[in-house]
């Protein structure tokens, strides 16, 4: 396994490369471009570490919606870095030398790297999750099933986080000014630029069709409603980006979209409240058919799923029309 | 880690310390990951033919962490963006001093 490790490490490397690199720029577009790159790196780390529906989220989020963020708020603030005053480097460094060493301690006691004895591998929970999950639910990729119905409280805490998030970034963004329709228009419009017209025409059914397909295949292979909704944001993103605001808004109206948002959350929600009333616990899936609990669990952890990934696509998608509608007079 | 920390800490840059404030996340979720992972192990999607398999929990927590860790960067971004509209910079220090020069004419 030394080739496998030796992988490992040379791009561990390239990720401790480009963070340096990342804090020493004072050019803040390319520091954000270096962040993407970061994150695409770390991606294929990912799926080296066998967490598949882990790189699928993290390529999508940080090589796309997070970069995108970013540039639209450089693009509305400013993008030069002032010096970093002299006084604050001593502190810092201090500070950060200090947690390092203290980590760098603590590993000592850390098992060895994918070694099969760790407490990790061997606590029981990990045998119920891989074995027990076959048949008391049923989905062969176990990361849905403990995503979405042995941890599903928690799953539905975080849906609930990115709403708060989502709602938060709108009520603080309305207030802003927003320059005049004309230089909005301007200032967001890459029409002129045909390749960039055509691909992004032909990939945008693709890219849509490929976020169902991650959407409703995710019991089976690698995906589900927090990708499947990072995938659709993204495509809105690319849409709102080549085409303009106002198609965007033509193409999923403002109206519509404020109303998902709680939509997907309310969903999850009341799934378990029906199964509270079918007369088992709060989001109990196999009291949805009585006959076959697998069954309902199939169904439960479906609709569930749809509710991420509704309320998912849909605030991301909100956030960046909210950014990108803005326009800071300098 | 270190040098994500490092940034959040020494940079007055609000957009930078966002970054650094990424970076550290993602070494964060590296770190989780790699618990999960058992040597010759595959991809926990059960079928049959494969034994071993890495651990699913690391990978759920990790997996909507990054979600919630969008959403909560699109928060500071705005955050920043609205810092940016009331005292036009985006460093610390120029906002803190543009509030105290504020307060001292107030009063």
């Amino acid at each position: 396994m030394a080739t496998f490790e030796l992988i490992n490490i040379a791009l561990l490397g390239i990720l401790v490369a480009t963070a340096i690199v990342i804090t020493r720029m004072r050019a803040l577009y390319g520091a954000v471009m270096l962040a993407a790159l970061f994150s695409l790196v770390s991606a294929s780390m990912f799926v080296l570490l066998d967490a598949v529906d882990v790189a699928f989220t993290e390529a999508a989020v940080g090589a796309g919606i997070s970069t995108v963020l970013f540039l639209t708020t450089l693009a509305i603030t400013r993008s030069r870095e002032a010096q970093t005053p002299r006084r604050r480097v001593l502190p810092a460094s201090l500070g950060a030398l200090f947690t390092g060493g203290m980590l760098l301690y603590a590993s000592q006691d850390l098992p060895g790297f994918g070694t099969a004895d760790s407490p990790v591998q061997e606590h029981p929970i990990t045998h119920t999750y891989l074995e027990e999950s076959q048949h008391e639910i049923g989905v062969p990729n176990t990361v849905t099933s403990v995503l979405a119905s042995y941890r599903g409280f928690d799953t539905l805490g975080e849906l609930a986080v990115i709403f708060t998030a989502g709602v938060a970034v709108l009520l603080i963004l309305t207030y802003l000014p927003r320059q005049s329709e004309e230089a909005e228009r301007a200032a967001l419009l890459l029409t002129d630029y045909p390749v960039l017209r055509v691909v992004s025409t032909i990939l945008m059914p693709f890219i849509l069709v490929f976020a169902f397909y991650v959407q409703f295949h995710g019991d089976y292979g690698p995906g589900g409603g927090f990708q499947a909704g990072v995938i659709v944001a993204a495509g809105f993103v690319l849409y709102g980006l080549v085409f303009g605001l106002d198609s965007g808004r033509r193409v999923m109206p403002r109206r519509v979209l404020l109303a998902l948002v709680p939509l997907g959350l309310l969903l999850y929600a009341g799934v378990g409240v029906v199964n509270m009333l079918l007369g088992g616990s709060f989001l109990e899936y196999g009291t949805l058919n009585l006959h076959h609990p697998e069954e309902g669990q199939h169904i439960g952890i479906l609709l569930i799923e749809l509710g991420v990934g509704v309320t998912v696509a849909a605030v991301l998608t909100v956030v960046f029309f909210a950014f990108a509608g803005r326009r800071v007079p300098r | 880690m270190i040098i994500g920390l490092y940034t959040v800490l020494s940079h007055g840059n609000l957009v930078k310390k966002l970054i650094g404030l990424n970076l550290f996340q993602a070494s964060v979720f590296l770190l989780y990951i790699s618990f999960g992972k058992v040597v010759g192990g595959t991809a926990p999607i059960i079928e049959k033919g494969f034994e071993v398999y890495s651990n699913p929990l690391p990978h759920v927590l990790i997996l909507t962490a990054i979600v919630v860790g969008v959403a909560t960067t699109a928060l500071g971004l705005a955050l920043a963006v609205r810092i940016f509209n009331a005292y036009g910079t985006l460093e610390e220090d120029e906002a803190i001093a543009a509030e105290e020069s504020d307060g001292a004419a107030a009063s």
